[in-house]
């Protein structure tokens, strides 16, 4: 472990371009970064340490969007008022990621960049069309959530760039999450869906696929037929489980169905 | 005022609370050395060639060669070696060993070993290797069943369960003059001791001291003695202190497991309810060698057919190799594994027969007088229907049978009991001892047992305080150290209190003639020290025939009823248990605050074994060897729990205790399993996980 | 690297990516503070890191810089949730104590039974099944230091 190679940034343009000109991989709460090397499986040996960067901790409403920034932790985001009152499904998300120790460590942005197919967050912005705010030396982007994942643990993202912050459209419709995990804490996700009931439902889906899943063919059956059946039978061909150490596809699918139509059920007069 | 039956302050200090409590990883030494063991990754075979890649200045390296005496990590039979000479009989089975002054360079070290890899074995069903085999027969069962009105068959499973003690196994080997000493996290310092003794030869004088124990559950009974070699080999061969300690991949993926086992029923029974026949068959799943598959077997089989009587009974049972890590003693010991059958079909039995399962049970019961399997007729302190009646009258069972049907909850019930002591002539094979040393402010126990957090310091204290007639303050408890200590056998089978607590009453009673009237101190100050040490006097009625399986089996029983009340997502097949109330029989309670946490612990463990806690085998190893995926109960998992502590007292036990830390384990899975029975379920096997859950409810 | 450590400031020579939990036992000797998985997982290495409760075995020695660290050697020898650990069996082999104790201190005032379950849902007991826990930890935010009851017999 102490054999890894961290430099701290003490600013984030500092971080920026040391991403660039050091080829190093940020590194926040180390949640998963010290897992991974724990267990042998960390590819880096480089990191810049992004942890200080308090102008990336905040989180504001702006009149069209609530602005997260990529080093909130889960914590910061149960705490707070802001995401309570625009995105309480992240909230119900940052509860049930591990426990508070993680909570107090973990960020959102860790969280994205990760790129785990079972990220309890990501079906969360999938489902609102949130959009990450790129930075680096050249400048900043904006990617839409849904065009961020290219495959199993692939993003869009440069190696020079850093998640400065998730920006969350408002969200039309009630918001549902639901965790399906190895026990009732501290849990891996089985299955992870959040969704929106609104004029156009939303619902995407994680740890069933390579990438966080937008389930469009299901969305547009809701809104076009409002059938929850064919709604079902399109859910089928658009997820991908597979069986692994902590489930199967076979259970995953089910269970995938039946949150589906618990949803729908339970959304249904919003 | 009596120390026995009051929650008096813990001889363990408060060290454990402020941090000062010493684990083997907390001791360090001058001069010391990592060690780390370097294991096959194939499950069967031969070493062909080993390879090491590294720059080998500062490391001291041992193999097979090194070992001054045998080979042999000694426990019943003499067949599992120290280190690999050329065959491997499971993966992660240890073959090199390497020590650095440096943690890291000591992890980075590569060593190539190139194997011929031969088929392994993995499925106990087509094992040809046995390890032990028992039979127990009384009266005629084929008869019996080709007369009954009714029979019942079938199969039970369950898997593999990891101990995940929070602390890791871990020894430190410092040598001393003209030998070694090893500190470690251990149950059983003279099960180590004698291991050692054979591994290092006669010319190596060798102690064993236990360090603070962060929880055992009989995953520190056997074990220790395999790392405790390999740590004293190194330290022989560097002449210096070297620590072991097991990251938590390694200790799950290396050492023992609970036998998985596959137990079947068939059971003949009258259209009234009683049982006439039973037939029962049990399979365990030993790994690689025999280490304790015998006494897991022996225990497994006495309790398979339930606290029960039934003149017609067979109970046949194998434990099998397969080139997997040995499995080894958990808490239980082969009874969780038999009872959950057992408590399993009688649910079925009932509902076959349409009847009530409570009534079913409350007909069949094991009462004061009857018999056993092994023909041992129970007596006084047999509390079957103590703890039956009181568990349904408790939780209002029979009407939340009715008012949870067709609701998402579910609530079953489990009856059980267990055997303390060792099993049969076992206490009298192991001649334990116990010794009382008068000091010049009171008494100082010196016995073998352990402290693993059971709270062994202070109930043996209570014990002897009251037996004496002195203050529970002027009694200390000395260090297991195997030089200072007497041998009372191992840490485990609920015999610490029962036997050891026995031994340890009996040496109170002699020293108090001894003392005639004066205090330790006043004794102390005008004739010096004396110290009293005794063996243990089994009860003279005890008769059992090892050839045959015959007598009594256990000195006595200790019985519980379980009662699981749950819900069930129907969504997600997610079993949410509300609540779990045991009621359990344990003779009296020495100290009802530790007993207390002997029933919530246990029980909480055996929740994660009905519901949670499964091990993933590949290729002969286990694949899911971390906490985020090996998964045991958190707060949120873990139910309010309702214990109720009934006394039936055993005569022959220290105040009239009987054993208990194992008890608690055998009833969660069955009465889980019976609940899930209750929702529609037919739960078979456990962990009964959401995955299999959903597969039920298809079928 | 510099912090505040139980209230002194502490100057210790380790690598940057050190682990907090390896920098506490090894470099300052502090070994109340234990290692149960190194994942994050049993929260037996818990510490406060300026005041929230976080597994040291996943911190960055770097991020400790300038801190404010707090660990079980931090109560001392007579804080009374020590006490009620031990009397009330809260502790029985004792190894996922500290941390426990370490993450029971974030508890707010008058804490429900769910509150203690949550603010403890990271930290594996193996040994009590967590009652005895919750009933030390009710106890301390209650001011009661009583003995513990027996159970219903």
């Amino acid at each position: 472990m102490s054999e890894l190679d961290l430099k701290r940034a003490w600013s984030t343009s500092e971080a920026l371009r040391l991403l660039r000109d050091e080829q190093r991989t940020p590194v926040a709460g180390a949640t998963d970064v010290y897992v991974a090397a724990n267990f042998g499986t960390l590819t880096q040996r480089r990191f810049v340490d992004i942890w200080g960067l308090d102008e990336l901790r905040d989180i504001s409403l702006r009149i069209d969007a609530l602005v997260i920034g990529a080093l909130a932790t889960y914590a910061d985001v149960i705490r707070s008022p802001e995401v309570a009152i625009r995105l309480p499904m992240l909230i119900d998300a940052a509860r049930l990621v591990g426990g508070p120790q993680i909570q107090n460590r973990g960020t959102i942005g860790g969280n994205i960049a990760n790129a785990s197919p079972a990220g309890d967050t990501l079906p969360v912005f999938a489902a609102v069309d949130a959009v990450v705010v790129l930075r680096s030396v050249d400048g900043q982007r904006r990617v839409p959530f849904t065009s961020f994942y290219t495959g199993y643990r692939a993003t869009v993202m440069k190696p020079d760039e850093l998640i400065v912050a998730v920006e969350v459209p408002r969200v039309d419709g009630r918001q549902w999450f639901r965790k399906v995990g190895t026990r009732a804490a501290q849990a891996i996700s089985k299955i992870v869906v959040a969704g929106v009931r609104g004029a156009k439902p939303r619902i995407a889906y994680g740890s069933v696929a390579p990438t966080v899943v937008r389930a469009r063919e299901v969305e547009r059956v809701l809104a076009e037929r409002r059938d929850i059946d064919a709604a079902a039978a399109a859910l089928e061909r658009e997820i991908s489980p597979i069986d692994d150490l902590r489930s199967t596809e076979a259970y995953r699918r089910r269970v995938s169905v039946n949150l589906l139509r618990r949803f729908w059920s339970e959304t249904a007069g919003a | 005022m009596p120390a026995v039956g009051s929650n008096v302050a813990r001889k363990d200090g408060i060290g454990k609370a402020t941090g000062r409590a010493l684990y083997a990883d907390d001791l360090t030494f001058p001069g010391m050395l990592h060690g780390r063991t370097v294991r096959s990754t194939i499950p069967c075979g031969r070493v062909r060639d080993i390879k090491l890649e590294f720059d080998q200045a500062g490391f001291t390296i041992a193999d097979h060669r090194d070992i001054p005496g045998r080979n042999v990590v000694a426990l019943i039979e003499d067949d599992q070696p120290l280190l690999v000479e050329r065959e491997v009989r499971h993966a992660a089975e240890p073959i090199l060993l390497l020590a650095h002054e440096n943690a890291e360079v000591l992890r980075a070290a590569r060593v190539e070993i190139t194997y011929d890899e031969q088929e392994p074995l993995f499925d106990p069903e087509l094992s040809t290797g046995l390890l032990k085999q028992i039979a127990i027969d009384k009266g005629d069962v084929d008869a019996a069943l080709s007369g009954a009105d009714l029979v019942v068959e079938g199969t039970y499973r369950t898997g593999h369960q990891e101990h995940v003690y929070i602390e890791t196994n871990g020894v430190i080997a410092v040598p001393e003059s003209g030998g070694i000493v090893v500190y470690g996290s251990l149950q059983c310092p003279f099960y180590a001791l004698k291991a050692l003794k054979g591994m290092l030869g006669p010319n190596v004088s060798v102690r064993v001291v236990q360090t603070e124990t962060g929880g055992g559950f009989g995953g520190k009974e056997e074990y220790p003695s395999m790392i405790a070699g390999h740590a004293a080999l190194l330290a022989l061969k560097s002449g210096r202190p070297v620590k072991i300690i097991y990251d938590r991949v390694e200790d799950m993926v290396a050492t023992t497991k609970r036998h998985p086992s596959i137990v079947r029923h068939r059971t003949g029974v009258a259209r009234d309810g009683k049982l006439v026949a039973m037939d029962i068959d049990v399979l365990l799943d030993g790994g690689a060698y025999v280490t304790l598959s015998p006494v897991v077997l022996s225990r497994g089989c006495i309790h398979a057919a339930g606290p029960y009587r039934c003149e017609n009974t067979r109970i046949h049972g194998r434990a099998v190799l397969t080139n997997t890590p040995p499995n080894g003693a958990f808490r239980g010991f082969g009874a969780p594994q038999t009872e959950f059958a057992a408590e399993v079909h009688m649910d079925r039995i009932a509902e076959a027969l349409g009847m009530d399962p409570v009534e079913l049970r409350a007909i069949n019961a094991l009462a004061p007088g009857d018999t056993t399997a092994t023909g041992q007729r129970l007596r006084e302190d047999a509390s079957a229907r103590l703890v039956l009646d009181e568990a349904v009258r408790r939780t209002d069972f029979r009407h939340k049978r009715e008012a949870y049907r067709g609701t998402n909850k579910g609530i079953g019930l489990s009856l059980f009991y267990h055997g303390a002591g060792f099993t049969g002539s076992g206490e009298q094979h192991l001649r334990p001892r116990a010794r009382l040393d008068l000091t010049p402010t009171g008494v100082r126990i010196a016995v073998g047992s352990t402290e693993i957090g059971q709270g062994t310091r202070t109930m043996h204290a209570q014990i002897v305080a009251d037996a004496l007639c002195i203050p529970y303050e002027s009694v200390e408890v000395a260090p297991p150290d195997t030089s200072v200590v007497a041998d009372s056998g191992p840490t485990v089978a609920s015999r610490t209190c029962m036997v050891v607590g026995k031994i340890l009453e009996e040496c109170a009673h002699e020293m108090r003639a001894r003392l005639a009237g004066s205090t330790p101190a006043a004794h102390y100050a005008e004739h010096g020290p004396f110290s009293v040490e005794r063996g243990y006097e089994p009860p003279d009625w005890i008769q059992w025939d090892d050839a045959t399986y015959r007598g009594d089996a256990y000195a006595t029983f200790a019985w519980g009823c379980d009662v699981a009340e749950l819900e069930l997502d129907p969504d997600t097949y997610e079993v949410r248990p509300i609540k779990l109330t045991a009621v359990q029989e344990f003779g009296r309670p020495i100290h009802p605050a530790l007993a207390l946490g002997q029933i919530e612990g246990g029980t909480a463990q055996g929740l994660g074994y009905a519901l949670l806690e499964r091990v993933v085998m590949k290729n002969g190893a286990m694949a899911n060897a971390q906490l985020t995926n090996y998964v045991i109960p958190t707060t949120l998992d873990t139910p309010e729990m309702d214990v109720v502590m009934v006394e039936n007292r055993y005569a022959g036990g220290p105040f009239g205790a009987k054993g208990l830390g194992e008890l608690p384990m055998d009833g969660p899975g069955p009465a889980v399993a019976n609940a899930l029975r209750h929702l529609g379920l037919d739960v078979r096997e456990i962990p009964a996980t959401p995955e299999l859950l959903a597969e039920c409810a298809s079928r | 690297m510099r912090f505040t450590l139980n209230g002194h400031v502490e100057e210790v020579d380790a690598p940057p990516a050190a682990r907090l939990l390896d920098v506490l036992r090894v470099n300052c000797g502090l070994t109340g503070t234990k290692e149960g998985c190194g994942e994050g997982e049993c929260g037996a290495c818990t510490v406060l890191l300026d005041g929230a409760p976080v597994c040291s075995c996943l911190v960055p020695a770097s991020q400790a810089e300038d801190a404010a660290v707090v660990t079980i050697e931090g109560l001392g020898d007579e804080h009374p949730l020590q006490h009620l650990f031990m009397n009330e069996v809260g502790a029985q082999c004792g190894i996922c104590t500290p941390g426990m104790i370490m993450a029971a201190l974030a508890l707010g005032p008058n804490p429900t039974l769910d509150d203690v379950k949550t603010a403890l849902a990271g930290n594996l007991c193996r040994c009590t099944g967590y009652g005895a826990i919750y009933r030390a930890v009710l106890k301390w935010k209650a001011g009661d230091m009583s003995p513990p009851s027996a159970a219903s017999v």
